[in-house]
């Protein structure tokens, strides 16, 4: 069998395998549904609730992705200016360690205070997303080719041919590398915010429904909400993957496929 | 003494040049070097002797802390380095331009021509990491002879190659000054290189480098495989050999 087959096929024995352990514990053990539901029960909740937990999805989704979207474009633009002054890097950069050593769920509740819940969310989601961006652009930038960066100066390059010509290409693949980790915490940042709102009750996310259903001890739809979850965090980072290898497939090492 | 000392054809005049890194390290003292136009000169000097810190003087990619530079073709000029030193995310046709399009210049039968000089005429749509070394080298040279440089500037540019690429590159780059004629300063540490190639042999002594012999290869172009088995080949390596020993155990 060849890897790409083992790669899908054995994954996917081992879901076969978990489900049907679960089913026969629910049933064989008469578990009641409020404990754990089984696997047939979750599935047509998911079904039967599907509109709502629909709407709700799409809720954390827009906010996830403006997240992300504010997270990468911010991350690049301020790891290019800190590249550019190193003034500006060394009075900013400590503080963006700060803010993304400090656990975000701490910082939730007090931004709840002081900005309306949908944009409370929206900075959480891109206080979470935004530092693996800019370590990893910061990083690539600064790691260009001396000799090439000497080429350019021979050439008398401006400083846009350098940034757009040689370091932004250069740091591309550090960059992507920063956007993927910042894809799947995004949502992470938007899920914590709308978990620590949850008692206030406003919001309408996904994350909100499964505090909402815990309260009101339907936990069957808090394990079809965190299905969704778990396959919209799947779908974001296979999304990011294949941007990453669509643009770096011709000429990156990490995509290369040897023949040994 | 007044500058302009330089007599007509000199291209490249480097007098009583020093450099010191700010961290101590002494590259050059009183280093002096005049290359006249047309000319095939080799740097020949062992490692860390200041050689490619002369070179990147000249190139003006670095600065002399005291001494006269004095550099006709500044802005006309090719450099080539130890590495390739190739956009990988750039197809070869694209690194070849890179000279043209950072001037903006748009000259569509430049990039062609290069490659046509180098040997790579179907190679314009491959990327570097397709390559192989030698290849890459081409490139590079080509990169190099895309803006029709006054000058070209080679740093060690076959050290990385096997003896077997570095001996067809080395004709290659023969042929193309022959056809060219510009003038080229090649930086080495390979005796056997520098008398194949050069007119004029600069033998530098170790850290801090300076000159201490220089050196005539009379033999005629254009000068081929016979030459590199020839006795009187042979003869100009002992000559150069004896004063490299000579250069290094003066200053050990």
């Amino acid at each position: 069998m060849n890897e790409g087959a083992m790669r899908i096929l054995f994954p996917g024995l081992v879901l076969v395998l978990v489900v049907a352990i679960w089913h026969a514990a629910v049933a064989l053990l008469a578990i009641p549904p409020y404990v754990l539901p089984g696997p047939g029960l979750v599935l047509s909740t998911l079904i039967a609730d599907g509109g709502l937990l629909w709407r709700s999805l799409l809720v954390t989704l827009t906010i996830t992705f403006e997240g992300f979207m504010l997270a990468a474009v911010g991350g690049i633009v301020l790891a290019v200016a800190f590249n550019r002054w190193k003034a500006f890097e060394y009075s900013f950069y400590p503080y963006a360690v700060i803010l993304q050593v400090t656990p975000v769920v701490a910082i939730a509740p007090l931004l709840l205070i002081y900005l309306p819940q949908p944009l409370a969310v929206l900075a959480c989601a891109w206080i979470v997303a935004f530092f693996p961006v800019l370590a990893n652009a910061t990083l690539g930038l600064n790691s260009v080719d001396h000799n090439l960066l000497a080429l350019f100066e021979l050439y008398k390059a401006s400083r846009w041919q350098v940034l757009f010509r040689l370091k932004l290409p250069a740091a591309l693949p550090q960059m992507l590398a920063g956007v993927r980790i910042a894809g799947g915490l995004s949502l992470i940042g938007a899920v914590v915010a709308e978990i620590a709102a949850g008692s206030a009750g406003a919001g309408s996310g996904l994350a909100y429904r499964i505090a909402e259903s815990g309260y009101r001890l339907n936990i069957p739809r808090m394990f079809a909400a965190l299905l969704l979850l778990s396959a919209a965090g799947v779908a974001i980072f296979f999304v990011l993957s294949a941007l990453s290898h669509l643009l770096l497939r011709r000429w990156h090492e990490s995509e290369i496929t040897r023949e040994r | 003494m007044p500058p302009t000392d330089t007599h007509a054809g000199t291209i490249v005049s480097l007098r009583n040049v020093s450099k010191a890194f700010e961290r101590g390290t002494v590259a050059l003292r009183g280093f002096d070097l005049e290359v006249r136009e047309g000319e095939f000169v080799s740097l020949l000097g062992p490692s860390g002797c200041g050689k490619s810190t002369a070179l990147r003087i000249v190139a003006g990619l670095s600065e002399a802390s005291q001494g006269n530079v004095e550099n006709s073709a500044a802005g006309k000029l090719g450099f080539v380095f130890q590495e390739p030193t190739l956009m990988p995310w750039a197809d070869v046709a694209a690194n070849v331009r890179l000279p043209l399009d950072l001037a903006r210049i748009g000259a569509p039968a430049a990039v062609g021509n290069a490659l046509a000089r180098v040997g790579l005429a179907d190679f314009a749509h491959a990327y570097p990491r397709e390559l192989s070394g030698g290849m890459r080298m081409r490139v590079s040279i080509a990169r190099a002879l895309v803006t029709e440089p006054q000058l070209l500037l080679m740093d060690e540019p076959f050290a990385a190659l096997d003896e077997i690429t570095r001996f067809k590159l080395n004709n290659d780059l023969l042929a193309l000054w022959q056809e060219m004629r510009r003038t080229v300063i090649f930086v080495t540490h390979s005796v056997f290189e520098s008398v194949y190639l050069s007119q004029r042999i600069v033998v530098m002594t170790p850290r801090p480098g300076r000159v201490f012999t220089e050196i005539a290869i009379p033999a005629p172009y254009p000068r081929h495989e016979e030459f590199r088995t020839s006795a009187e080949y042979a003869g100009f390596c002992r000559q150069v050999a004896d004063a490299l020993g000579k250069a290094t155990a003066e200053a050990a």
